[in-house]
């Protein structure tokens, strides 16, 4: 099963081209009709809102490291540990969405901002900020289509150690340095080749080449200092600070439709506090950002106002979510063709269904043609 | 041979704003920069063919809508990933508040 999965979903194998030829890479999908300018006041942009943002969360990363060194250094207290404990949660978690959003340029109007905090999250978050800014644009193109979408989580049937494994990054943060390796020797992985164009390779190999030698500068000096604190602050909190990152990552678009053409029935909104909400830069509203991806952060509490009428209702809460996520996760294990439909409120748009391929159970598409 | 054709009216068009004209099956994107002068290209993305006029025009720059791509939509300058390929630009003028554009 395991290989078969993986073959499944993998952009090398069969279901890429099936889902070209069933109508489902590139499709055209759903969105709600808002106004044109409506729109244009939604997708406008300021440099306030994320440079405030992005000064608070810089000033708390650096008063919780420093505070934690003071504790650990000065006192030799444990009362470090909940500081650092801080400081990998702001490291290896909340630079996922700051990753994301620079990522669009949807967070700043000055471009050099958004590119700036690209550079740094994407070195955070250990991706390579080409491969991955490519590999999100096709994640955009073709949400949860199996065979061509690169960035998805939670497969069926889901991996389960790997998914628990990586809740502290034991998955994820060897293959990035498998890759950052790989790079740095000026290869890609056939999958990256998949979406990568030729003239953007070089970028790749020179950010890796460039990485490594961070993370060598950073061991040589906790290995010269006899510490594991330069390790603790740069690089570990991708490990014991990853949690986060995960926990919110997979409300996305866990346990729902795969092969669809509209983000209500594989993309997921939830509701969430001021914190959460800050530390995850408002990408709880998912399906708002899947289908207007131009409309920064902090206007998508409004897009999503404009748009309930076509949505299901939010998810309450985290735990609401979970409550649904974890059961159709376990019933996805025996039963593949299970996923989370949700109902749509009276009035809203029908659900975008061209074909009977995109009905959202995802059943092999080898054979099925576009119509 | 090129032709001049009429695209639309002038004031149908908010200023840094940009509209959709077809003609002969082929789509074009028609501008207004926020100095009132007037420019048109294609109007589908050269990343994925998707439709410009569902974009952000910011100054002289036009967003895609899809995956953010940018290009200066005055000179046609693809201004980095994931659009790599200039997209064709076209000649405009502006006659008696209709804007024409330079086709062929």
């Amino acid at each position: 099963m395991g290989r078969e999965r993986l073959e499944r979903y993998s952009l090398l194998g069969p279901e890429n081209q099936a889902a070209v030829q069933a109508g489902l890479a590139g499709g055209a999908w759903f969105r709600s009709a808002v106004p044109r300018n409506r729109m244009k006041e939604l997708m406008r942009r300021s440099d306030y809102p994320a440079v405030r943002d992005t000064a608070i969360w810089i000033g708390l990363i650096a008063l919780s490291a420093g505070l934690g060194i003071t504790f650990w250094t000065v006192w030799h207290s444990w009362w470090a540990v909940p500081f650092f404990l801080a400081y990998g949660l702001l490291y290896g978690s909340t630079s996922d969405s700051r990753w994301h959003e620079a990522g669009h340029g949807t967070a700043f109007r000055t471009r050099w901002m958004d590119e700036g905090l690209y550079q740094l999250a994407s070195f955070m978050i250990m991706r390579d900020p080409t491969t991955w800014r490519w590999s999100h644009t096709r994640h955009h193109t073709d949400t949860l289509i199996v065979g061509r979408d690169p960035e998805i989580a939670v497969m069926r049937p889901a991996r389960l150690a790997k998914l628990l494994a990586n809740l502290i990054g034991l998955v994820d943060v060897p293959m990035a340095f498998a890759l950052m390796f790989r790079h740095a020797a000026g290869r890609l992985t056939a999958t990256e080749a998949d979406y990568v164009p030729e003239t953007e390779r070089a970028r790749v190999y020179r950010s890796a080449r460039i990485n490594l030698v961070i993370y060598a500068a950073t061991i040589a000096l906790a290995a010269g200092l006899g510490s594991w604190l330069p390790v603790v602050l740069i690089g570990g909190p991708r490990l014991y600070g990853a949690c986060l990152f995960y926990i919110y990552g997979f409300t996305q678009h866990a346990g729902l439709g795969e092969n669809v053409l509209d983000h209500r029935l594989n993309t997921r909104t939830v509701t969430m506090c001021a914190v959460n909400r800050f530390l995850y830069w408002n990408m709880n509203y998912h399906v708002e950002h899947h289908m207007f991806p131009m409309v920064p952060y902090y206007r998508l509490p409004e897009l999503h106002e404009e748009i309930s009428r076509d949505c299901a209702p939010a998810y309450p809460s985290l735990w609401a979510a979970y409550k649904e996520i974890i059961p159709a996760i376990l019933r996805q294990l025996t039963d593949q063709e299970y996923y989370v439909r949700r109902e749509l409120l009276p009035g809203a748009a029908p659900f975008n269904q061209p074909t009977a391929a995109s009905d959202g159970r995802a059943r092999p598409l080898t054979g099925v043609t576009a119509v | 041979m090129t032709q001049w054709i009429a695209a639309c009216e002038a004031g149908h068009i908010d200023p840094e704003d940009v509209v959709p004209f077809t003609h002969d099956g082929h789509d074009y994107a028609i501008y207004r920069s926020p100095g009132d002068v007037y420019y048109a290209t294609d109007g589908h993305c050269t990343h994925e063919r998707t439709l410009l006029c569902d974009g952000l025009v910011e100054g002289g720059i036009i967003e895609c809508p899809k995956h953010n791509g940018r290009f200066d939509y005055t000179s046609g300058k693809a201004l980095g990933a994931p659009v790599l390929d200039d997209i064709r630009t076209y000649p405009a003028k502006v006659v008696d508040g209709t804007v024409y554009i330079e086709v062929g």
